[in-house]
């Protein structure tokens, strides 16, 4: 289990004060001067060497992600963009760090924004975030008071302005070109790759995108070295990750631990363990609504990391372990995740505009077995032909559940149409 | 669903007020010159604060600050969920009823509100004090299930404690806000497994 | 330029080009339903999608997708259709499958790749949704619920044609094409998006149910609505005209037309002149009589004058060369040097042959990088050709300033102001920073208008716009960026062929006072309407004579007294000159009704019943004639650009009267147009939004 010493959130639960003075008793703002003053390549070698891979879900390289930017500034400035758009369902650790530990994310903003070359940063905060970015923009203010933001940020030379961007409730801003396009006021729809971000973002200046996790990380693997970040989890998936444990547990919590966590360690020493015990575990969405659920018996061996997940088809994602014992009408629960990406669907790209509430529809029919046996193949074939036809990811998004729902429980969906079938009642009305 | 044409004759255009006015130019200072259609959001959901939902009015005064079309801001106010085109209760009740809060009950947290209320997601009271609405994932997940109702979450949610919850703000009485269960953000709440050292 | 291979293909592409734009290089069409070449890339509708190697294993759009060296490409693979019939079943499951009743049948995007990648049966057991449809005015029917969300109109409001009235409001499947207002759209060039819309969803109101596409006839003509020469297709059933279309080209037109050019075509049916009319004598009524006893009345009546009657001509805006070059043999045949092609008055000098055209041509304004506009309103003269001065502007690639009334352009302009000697002054004396803007500039043009000609000084504006075009640099090496914006059709075929008072000749409007002073005894017009015609109304008791040779029953054949059907352009072979000095045919698409003939036979019948017979036997002797008379008019479609040089307009002084507009209603500027019901509901719908309408309009 991961020792306090090694969290870099110290204060994920809010149990201390959340303001300067707090974070700065934690080591927030320790001399971010010297880090800055070891230069960009150092920070983005760092970085690269440190295994940082982005939290948000699609899990890329972030040292990478900012050696991307040009390396000099031309007559467009750079920006850097902090995804706060936290909407995944079953996610919930960006709350808390921008609630309870918002300097992390700030002084992250100053490394990060350095490291690229932005002297501005815009935190796209999810708008039904209020009170977080209330907690975000009193930070931001206290940064400033204290010199540590500003046009000298922390003695550098530097100037570094942070802004707090407020959505307005669209899951897809998440997607880092949506989230562009909403920052610069318009309809969060995904835009067109080539070009990415890197090269024309923002304004059409050159941008990164991370999500708060990443960033907030950021400053502590600095101060403690690419080598101890490193120390933590396996190659290729290192360091720790918050995991947000909710659903069919005793006790749904948010904790940050190390990476490869077996799943049912992280379950039972941090959430009480599956409610009613293990063997009352019907299945897990290991990371979040976009990705294949785990019948229970592969979540045994489980390791919690991007390629352990993998290997089990399915996904790390955003951390965000949802738990479903055997009370769960899963086929219920799937419907619902479908009905939430046609609800989210931004309507730009043909299969996920008209796909999303087929497949949601279709599953609606599934939870009462309305529908006929061949329906099973055509769900499935749907979910296909929205996959990877789409600008963004969540067309996909929305048909890896589904898939993931036949692929383990098949015969569940035709144990309820035969039911339903054979039911007296329902071959009354179907005539 | 909004209407096609400008508001009925004879209601009065919107116009933000004095106080907004300067609050609208500083949300456009935070947005490079010749950006301010940066601002779009920000604006409408000022407007929305100030008059409780937007409508076309409302968007023609963004558009004129933004420089945006107005037909660029009905796109904007009609893609985001967080604009309103009529008014709400005086506490818009926005329950969650994704995965996470469904598993844990956002069920009950509904009968709680058909109970106490009779509203139903969508409903409004007669009285324009309480109005319910379904939302999606509100980024509680651990603290499930959760509403919102205007800019606070009421988390760990029963039935009990959320007919409590109405009866406390029917009666206008001061709420706890956040958890309902006396939990400190996300920890574990049979006792933090990790920086129980920092717990007070 | 990047070599990649296209289905096997080696194909060079310029860089930036997309593998789309490669592919339709090497002959290979890639199907499509948001991309459209003129309009920014969207990349939503997924059907353009191709297998490319190297690259991920999944279909990319090929809209979007740049070329790069040694891409392999392959848009028929296996991936490649399954993708593409993804697409389509995507398409058709909310979609109404209403081809029966929809217009769009026959020549619909959809269902021509339904037939290539749709299935014979649908799986989609779910309700399909619907939406409601929109207002969109009196030129466009909606069917919301067959959009597949292409947002080609969208964005062609926005890109082309500078009005954002048009967006998709909502988001996934509540999306929908939406108006901010409903009623009316506020441009010009409104029926284009029937053009764009892939789908029956936008549809031409005024054709609904009219006609399939397969039943029509198709002529290919030259628009003379307006004096671009926009190149368009005629449809046409039972000689009926049902339809127009803009034909691509791109040197012009590209492939849009203004609304008037489109929709005025019912007026082709009203008001017509299919017989000849008369008045026995002076004052009597007209009477419909047959064309002999017409020419036969004709020629008593002027016999009645004595023995050399004082004959003059104005033509129309909408004169074609054919009708002139016999007008002009009959002036010649009677020694009359009065006949003049500009019935507005617009003092535009034939002589010099650049002082008239539009030298930058229309293309060359795709390189314009400072514009001044003078006395023009380049949107409601030529919509088209504001589009492209539009998007020079939405580019940032140019700058506009006006001397004229401030009107919205759909583009920002510097307003030099209304008073026009003053501004030209300052542009002159360089006291205006614009001034400097079209000297710095490297494609510099000045757009003189018929709104600064048509008055007392209009010589002398136009000899101050070619002096500031001097002074400034307008004309240089291979440039000349003078450019005169004109309204009428005919109007530079007439400055071509000279059609404009002889030596001591009168001009359009002395002809007018002359007839009724006593001094000119006929006045032939020829489709002349657009001028004040009271004065021939009211003229003395001089047993003086109009004739009107034309398409209409309009002001002009009011106040004749013998009244000869002519054919509208639709209906004849006939050659105009553009603008920019293109010289061009229109094809006849239906005959003309009842007695009508083609005009320059109704002005021969005039001469011969004048006993001066005019040597031609049919129109190839006529178009002889005419090129001889000017050598540039026998060769069709080729710009040959006018020297520039030799001096034209009057010098003196510009007086501070204001410019006023040469169209003050876009809808209606003919005989034609004003007969048409549906551009009639055009200004109906407009006048609602300007608040125009007062409480007596009812």
């Amino acid at each position: 289990m991961l020792q306090d010493k090694d969290r870099v959130f110290t204060n994920l639960y809010g149990f201390e004060d959340w303001h300067l003075a707090g974070a700065r008793a934690r080591g927030d703002w320790d001399n971010t001067k010297a880090l800055l003053d070891k230069g960009r390549e150092w920070i983005i070698e760092e970085m690269k060497a440190s295994g940082l891979r982005g939290r948000g879900g699609a899990g890329f390289s972030a040292g990478l992600k900012w050696s991307f930017m040009p390396k000099t500034v031309g007559e467009r400035p750079h920006y850097l963009l902090i995804n706060a758009d936290e909407g995944e369902p079953g996610t919930c650790k960006d709350r808390d760090i921008m609630r309870f530990d918002p300097h992390k994310l700030i002084e992250g903003c100053l490394v990060a924004g350095y490291a690229i070359n932005a002297h501005v940063a815009y935190i796209y905060i999810r708008g039904e975030f209020v009170q977080e970015a209330i907690h975000l923009q009193t930070a931001i203010d206290e940064a400033y008071e204290a010199g540590l933001l500003g046009d000298n940020a922390c003695g550098t030379g530097w100037k570094m302005d942070v802004y707090v961007h407020r959505g307005a409730g669209a899951y897809v801003c998440g997607e880092e070109t949506a989230l562009i396009q909403s920052l610069e006021g318009k309809k969060g729809q995904p835009r067109l790759k080539p070009p990415f971000p890197a090269g024309a973002g923002l304004y059409g200046c050159p941008s990164t995108v991370n999500n708060v996790e990443t960033i907030a990380n950021a400053p502590t693997i600095l101060r403690r070295g690419a080598s101890w970040y490193t120390s933590l989890g396996r190659e290729n998936n290192h360091g720790t990750k918050i995991f947000c444990i909710s659903g069919h547990v005793n006790q749904p919590c948010n904790v940050e631990e190390e990476m490869g966590i077996p799943l049912r360690e992280l379950i039972e020493k941090h959430a009480g363990g599956v409610r009613g015990g293990w063997d009352n575990l019907l299945a897990v969405i290991p990371g979040g609504a976009s990705v294949p659920l785990l019948p229970a018996a592969l979540c045994a061996d489980a390791r919690m990391d991007y390629d352990g997940l993998r290997e089990l088809r399915s996904g790390l994602g955003s951390g965000a372990v949802i738990v479903m014992d055997r009370s769960t009408d899963l086929v219920a629960a799937i419907a619902r995740l479908s009905r939430f990406f046609a609800h989210e669907s931004c309507g730009q790209c043909t299969p996920c505009r008209e796909g999303t509430p087929w497949i949601s529809k279709m599953m609606a029919r599934m939870v009462t077995g309305d529908a006929e046996p061949g329906e099973i193949d055509v769900l499935e074939d749907v979910t296909r032909r929205m996959e990877g036809r789409t600008i963004c990811a969540l067309a996909d998004a929305a048909a890896w559940p589904v898939q993931g729902l036949i692929r383990h429980f098949r015969p569940e969906l035709e144990r309820r149409i035969a039911a339903r079938k054979d039911a007296p009642s329902s071959s009354a009305a179907a005539q | 669903m909004i209407e096609t044409n400008t508001a009925a004759a004879g209601t009065a255009p919107f116009a933000f007020t004095p106080e907004n006015q300067a609050e609208a130019r500083s949300i456009l200072a935070r947005y490079p010159k010749g950006r301010e259609h940066s601002a779009a959001l920000p604006l409408l959901d000022l407007a929305q604060r100030q008059q409780g939902y937007v409508d076309r009015s409302a968007m023609e005064a963004v558009a004129g600050l933004t420089g945006l079309a107005p037909i660029r801001i009905l796109e904007v106010a009609t893609f985001y969920t967080m604009f309103r085109h009529a008014p709400v209760g005086e506490h818009h009740f926005e329950v969650c009823t994704n995965i996470s809060c469904w598993l844990r009950g956002s069920d009950e947290v509904l009968r709680a509100l058909r109970d106490e209320l009779g509203l139903d997601p969508g409903g409004k009271s007669d009285d324009g004090k309480f109005s319910v609405q379904e939302c999606e994932c509100l980024g509680a997940c651990v603290n499930a299930p959760a509403v919102r109702v205007g800019d606070h979450y009421f988390e760990d949610l029963t039935y009990d404690n959320t007919v409590a919850l109405i009866r406390k703000l029917r009666a206008g009485e001061k709420v706890v806000l956040g958890s309902q269960t006396g939990r400190v953000g996300s920890a574990n709440a049979a006792g933090a497994t990790a920086l129980a050292g920092r717990a007070s | 330029m990047p070599k990649l291979t296209i289905d096997g293909i080696p194909v060079e592409a310029p860089e930036g080009a997309t593998v789309l734009q490669a592919a339709e290089l090497a002959g290979i069409e890639i199907p499509r339903f948001c991309y459209h070449e003129r309009l920014s890339i969207a990349g939503n509708c997924r059907m353009c999608l191709v297998e490319v190697k190297p690259g991920p294993p999944k279909p990319a759009a090929s809209c979007a997708l740049p070329v790069c060296e040694g891409m392999e490409v392959f848009t028929n693979s296996e991936m490649a259709r399954a993708a593409r019939k993804g697409t389509i079943e995507f398409m058709l499951v909310n979609h109404p499958l209403d081809c029966p009743i929809c217009d769009q049948g026959g020549e619909c995007d959809l269902q021509d790749e339904t037939v290539l990648y749709g299935e014979a049966a649908s799986r989609f057991r779910e309700d399909k949704h619907a939406f409601a449809d929109k207002d969109l005015g009196p030129l466009i029917n909606t069917r919301f619920t067959r959009c597949i969300h292409c947002t080609r109109c969208v964005r062609f409001c926005d890109e082309i044609a500078g009005v954002p009235a048009l967006g998709m409001i909502g988001r996934g499947s509540s999306c929908e094409i939406m108006p901010w207002e409903e009623g009316v759209l506020q441009t010009e060039l409104a029926g284009n998006l029937v053009d764009v819309c892939p789908v029956g969803s936008l549809t031409n109101r005024p054709f609904a149910f009219r006609a399939r596409s397969w039943e029509l006839t198709k002529t290919d003509s030259i628009d003379i609505m307006d004096a671009m020469g926009s190149s368009v297709r005629i449809d046409s059933r039972s000689n009926e005209v049902l339809r127009i279309l803009p034909r691509l080209n791109d040197a012009v037109n590209e492939e849009w037309i203004g609304d008037r050019s489109r929709h005025f075509i019912d007026g082709l049916l009203e008001r017509r002149l299919d017989t000849p009319w008369a008045r026995v004598t002076r004052g009597a009524a007209l009477r419909s009589v047959s064309w002999e006893k017409a020419l036969e009345i004709l020629r008593e009546r002027v016999e009645a004058l004595g023995d050399a009657p004082k004959v003059g001509v104005i033509a129309g805006d909408q004169t074609d060369l054919e009708t002139l070059t016999a007008a002009k043999d009959l002036c010649a045949a009677l020694g009359s040097p009065n006949m003049d092609c500009r019935q507005d008055g617009a003092r535009l000098d034939a002589s010099v042959r650049a002082g008239y055209l539009f030298n930058a041509t229309i293309e060359g304004l795709d390189q314009a990088d400072a514009i001044l506009l003078i006395g023009s309103d380049p949107r409601k003269e030529a919509p088209v050709l504001n589009a492209r001065i539009f998007r020079r502007v939405r580019n940032g690639q140019a700058a506009v300033a006006r001397i004229g009334v401030p009107t919205d352009l759909t583009y920002p302009v510097t307003e030099l102001g209304n008073t026009p000697g003053e501004a030209l002054a300052a542009l002159r004396a360089g006291t205006h920073p614009f001034a400097e803007v079209l000297r710095s500039a490297k494609h510099p043009v000045i757009i003189v208008g018929q709104g600064a000609l048509r008055r007392e000084d209009g010589a002398a504006v136009l000899n101050a716009a070619r002096d500031l075009a001097d002074a400034l640099g307008v004309v240089r090496e291979g440039w000349n960026g003078f450019s005169v914006l004109h309204t009428a059709a005919g109007r530079v075929g007439g400055l071509d062929l000279g059609f404009v008072p002889g030596k001591d000749g009168l001009d359009a409007g002395a002809m007018v006072q002359a007839l009724g002073s006593g001094s000119l005894d006929v006045l032939i017009l020829l489709g002349a309407d657009e001028f004040d015609t009271s004065a021939l109304a009211n003229r003395s008791t001089r047993d003086a004579l109009v004739v009107y040779i034309g398409s209409h029953g309009d002001a002009g054949a009011a106040v004749a007294d013998i009244v000869l059907p002519g054919s509208a352009w639709t209906e004849k072979t006939a050659t105009w000159v553009s603008m920019e000095g293109r010289v061009q045919r229109t094809l006849r698409a239906v005959s003309a009704p009842g007695a009508a003939v083609e005009d320059w036979v109704a002005v021969a019948r005039v001469a011969r019943a004048l006993g001066h017979a005019l040597p031609f036997s049919s129109v190839e002797d006529v178009r002889a004639r005419m090129a001889a008379i000017n050598p540039l008019l026998g060769t069709l479609w080729t710009l040959t650009p006018a020297p520039w040089g030799a001096p034209f307009g009057t010098e003196g002084a510009v007086s501070a009267e204001p410019f006023t507009p040469a169209v003050p209603n876009y809808y209606m500027t003919c005989p034609i147009s004003r007969a048409s019901r549906t551009m009639a509901a055009c200004v109906e719908a407009l006048s609602g939004t300007e608040d125009e309408r007062t409480g007596t309009d009812g």
